[in-house]
């Protein structure tokens, strides 16, 4: 039998990935955009829906930044309403380990597991800027190096509250006058170098035990943090060659914690474009980049390599002469990618050649060296291309991202994932109610 | 005589701590999604204008200095907000008013959620603002000792409480209702000038902003906030819509009523719609119910009585606790709402969508609109 693939449907998000000028682009923030994608999506027999985290407006030059969608709902409150018009799809949700406490964290995912019936999914992500810790009490209280002892001794301490409860602590037993089977259910103690936490846990045991736990680091520290206690990764690394290296390194991980193969999901992150043919394809998604990068949105990117204010510059012309500025200080916040231009200098360097030798304005380079689409192709080029990917461990499945809300998902729905039902690699009807059994994974 | 209001505040199977052994509690069903929505929907049948949803960071405890041990008491609670948002797509008109406690938690996450509880239900969100001096629960979080419950420490925690119901209306206001302006001209998905920093900086926290959630469609949310006496009397006059009170009888409520200047004033009440339950549950219990609250046991008749009585005290509605759910949920909705409705002061029907107009609320102008007016004049 061939590998079953796994799918999730990602709310679009606070990026440029996300075309709001289109025609049909709706409201970032109305319920009605979050229950079209999330009902296309059960719909679709995916595996859940994804919210993504982001707990401070981004900036850029000392301003807000403008040129994206801004503003986002509450992920626990959102999904728990969710949980109303969907009776299978798993909901998942990206909460920090840093801002927030374990017992708060534990009892809204415990809470959100028994009112979806088994379906709670929680990506754990780590955090430390002291830019986002202004919205918080404690500020900027951790240190970049910190980030993952804290978020392991989180997680470790979580899953003890999860655990606190027998599953069959409740009797509610009217006659016999006996609501719980033992008077000390929910007892905790835990002290570690981030916590020093004891009572008594005030949620019960709920569907899945615990919800089902997602990752999404991709240093070293990350990867481990993965291999030793998540049931998926979130990855970036969505192409045969890096994505087979990606996979082998996380699954040779999981040995050393004890764990098969089969307990960790390896899911990248995927953008696509459908067309009627792959060259209706190819044409749709050049144009999409360039909604995706507007000349204000290339300056702005290009500026988050520079580090200066291009704002002077026009898009349509050259790269600036001048060297981007090398300091500590970003001038864009709130952002995880800014951390990604290593070596700037060598970086504008090569950017510089690429526009010569091609002869492309600053929009024209951006729209190259940023996020081509993952998958591009008529329906059955782009079930062909999922299909192989899993099939030759690049990856267990994807976690799709339209770029357009709420509709963008609508037309995967509807014509390549019969294509892949069709070859028998991914489900037609949900096996079980909750999210461990349409991934497969142990309660 | 004006309307009076009417919300039901749900707690387990009912305020009587031995409810859940009555026939028709659901006690194995509490931790399901259907149970709440029941529970809401009955009392959404009977046009009452919102339920409050009981919770806390701690396990239900008989004890007043840390959890007991019990097995014969309902234990265990699921999160509030959540409950009332898994309920707002299922339900249309009744206001949702979850319980969030603000002493261990971070405004800025409980101003996006309620907000959230707000977009997803149009417009019928609110919130019951709760202090908690319990020190079993500071050890859920570790971050701080708490003393004995002296005036000072009730001062200290109404006055973070202060601060922190000040950070969430700022954030709610942090939006401009016209932020978004999707200027495909220049590019720009928002008006930065309408987003505004709320650079709180007080005693117990600093918060930037704005938020990350947009304005909610009633702009503020009600904050409600239960007060039992002087200093949480200032509290709610200086940080809540409404406030629940606990008067023992119509003279009581009208001295507290001239305490306050909040525009509502709900009488919470503990009700017994079945003269006979209170005392066949105590047996069970082997204990007699006492409760912060006045407790009422009688006739729905005898309770519009008493309702009517309070009214004219100035109480402007009730916020009545079922001593058991469903059996005196269902004896509001289908006695006391019908019995109110013959006298004259409870509606028909809803009349409003959004939780603030039910109450006769407006909805507040945004407090950094009439600043950028002014720059820009």
């Amino acid at each position: 039998m061939p590998k079953q693939i796994h799918l999730a449907a990602h709310f679009p998000g606070v990026n440029n990935t996300t075309v709001w000028s289109d025609p049909e682009s709706g409201s970032h923030i109305e319920f009605e955009s979050f229950v079209r994608l999330a009902q296309t999506a059960e719909r679709a027999k995916f595996d859940f829906f994804f919210l993504a985290e982001g707990l401070r407006l981004r900036e850029q030059g000392g301003q807000i930044y403008d040129l994206d969608v801004v503003g986002r709902p509450d992920t626990f409150t959102v999904l728990s309403a969710l949980a109303a018009v969907t009776t299978h799809l798993g909901l998942a949700g990206t909460i920090n380990s840093t801002f927030n406490e374990p017992y708060e964290v534990a009892r809204q995912f415990a809470s959100l597991d028994h009112l979806s019936g088994g379906r709670a999914a929680w990506n754990v992500v780590t955090s430390w800027d002291a830019f986002t810790g202004e919205n918080f009490r404690r500020g900027g209280f951790l240190a970049e190096s910190d980030r993952y002892s804290r978020a392991t001794q989180f997680l470790a301490t979580a899953s003890e509250l999860f655990d606190s409860w027998p599953a069959d602590a409740v009797v509610a037993d009217k006659a016999g006058g006996t609501f719980l089977r033992d008077g000390a259910a929910g007892t905790f103690k835990h002290a570690d170098a981030h916590f020093d936490i004891s009572g008594r846990f005030n949620v019960p045991r709920s569907p899945q035990g615990r919800p089902v736990i997602l990752q999404a680091g991709d240093s070293d520290g990350g990867r481990e943090f993965a291999a030793a206690t998540a049931d998926a990764i979130f990855s970036r690394h969505g192409t045969l060659d890096d994505g087979r290296k990606f996979h082998a390194d996380v699954k040779r991980r999981l040995a050393r914690y004890g764990r098969r193969r089969e307990d960790l999901l390896v899911l990248p992150a995927a953008t696509f474009v459908l067309g009627d043919t792959d060259t209706s394809a190819r044409e749709k998604a050049a144009e999409v980049r360039r909604q995706q990068v507007s000349g204000p949105t290339a300056i702005k990117l290009l500026e988050q390599l520079w580090n200066r204010d291009l704002s002077s510059y026009d898009p349509d012309g050259p790269l600036p002469s001048i060297d981007p500025e090398v300091s500590d200080g970003h001038i864009a916040r709130g952002r995880a990618s800014v951390r990604m231009h290593r070596d700037p200098l060598r970086t504008a360097r090569e950017w510089r050649e690429r526009a010569e030798a091609g002869n492309l304005s600053i929009r024209d380079l951006i729209i190259e060296v940023t996020g081509r689409q993952t998958f591009i192709g008529s329906p059955a080029t782009i079930a062909g291309q999922i299909d192989e990917l899993v099939q030759r461990d690049a990856a267990d499945g994807f976690i799709l991202v339209p770029h357009v809300t709420p509709g963008g998902l609508d037309e995967f729905a509807d014509t390549v994932v019969p294509l892949l039902q069709e070859r028998g690699v991914f489900r037609t009807e949900y096996s079980g109610p909750t999210l461990r059994d349409h991934l497969g994974l142990t309660r | 005589m004006a309307n009076v209001h009417l919300a039901v505040a749900l707690d387990g199977t009912g305020w009587h701590p031995a409810s859940w052994r009555e026939p028709d509690a659901r006690p194995a069903e509490l931790f399901t999604a259907q149970y709440w929505l029941d529970l809401v929907r009955e009392a959404e049948s009977g046009a009452l204008d919102f339920v409050t949803i009981e919770d806390a960071l701690g396990l239900q405890t008989d004890r007043p200095d840390g959890p007991d041990e019990r097995t014969d008491h309902v234990r265990g609670r699921l999160d509030a907000v959540l409950i009332a948002a898994r309920v707002a797509p299922a339900t249309s008109h009744i206001g949702l008013v979850p319980t969030a406690t603000v002493t261990h938690t971070e405004p800025f996450h409980i101003s996006k959620a309620i907000a959230t509880l707000d977009y997803v239900s149009h417009g019928r969100a609110g919130w019951r603002v709760q202090v908690s001096g319990r020190a079993h629960e500071a050890a859920h979080f570790g971050r701080r000792v708490v003393g004995p419950l002296d005036d000072t420490q009730v001062r200290e925690l109404f006055d973070e409480a202060t601060d922190y119901v000040e950070v969430v209306r700022r954030l709610w206001d942090s939006w401009e209702d016209d932020a978004e302006i999707r200027d495909a001209a220049t590019g720009r998905f928002v008006d930065r000038d309408r987003l505004h920093y709320i650079d709180f900086a007080g005693r117990h926290f600093s918060v930037k902003g704005p938020s990350i959630t947009p304005r909610p469609p009633q702009g503020q949310p009600l904050v409600t906030a239960l007060a039992h006496a002087e200093i949480p009397y200032a509290f709610v006059n200086g940080s809540a819509d409404l406030a629940y009170v606990t008067p023992a009888d119509a003279d009581h409520a009208r001295e507290i009523v001239a305490k306050l200047n909040v525009r509502h004033v709900f009488a919470d009440l503990v009700v017994f719609l079945d003269p006979s339950a209170r005392d066949r549950l105590d047996a069970l219990d082997r204990a007699a119910y006492t409760s912060d609250a006045a407790v009422f046991s009688g006739t729905a008749e005898q309770l519009a009585d008493l309702v009517l009585e309070w009214q004219a005290a100035g109480i402007t509605g009730f916020r009545l606790r079922p001593g058991r759910l469903p059996a005196d949920l269902r004896s509001i909705t289908r006695s006391l709402v019908p019995e109110l409705r013959r006298r004259g002061v409870f509606r028909e029907a809803y009349e409003a969508p959004t939780l603030r107009a039910l109450l006769g609320l407006p909805r507040p102008a945004n407090r950094y609109f009439a600043d950028r007016g002014a720059r820009v004049a």
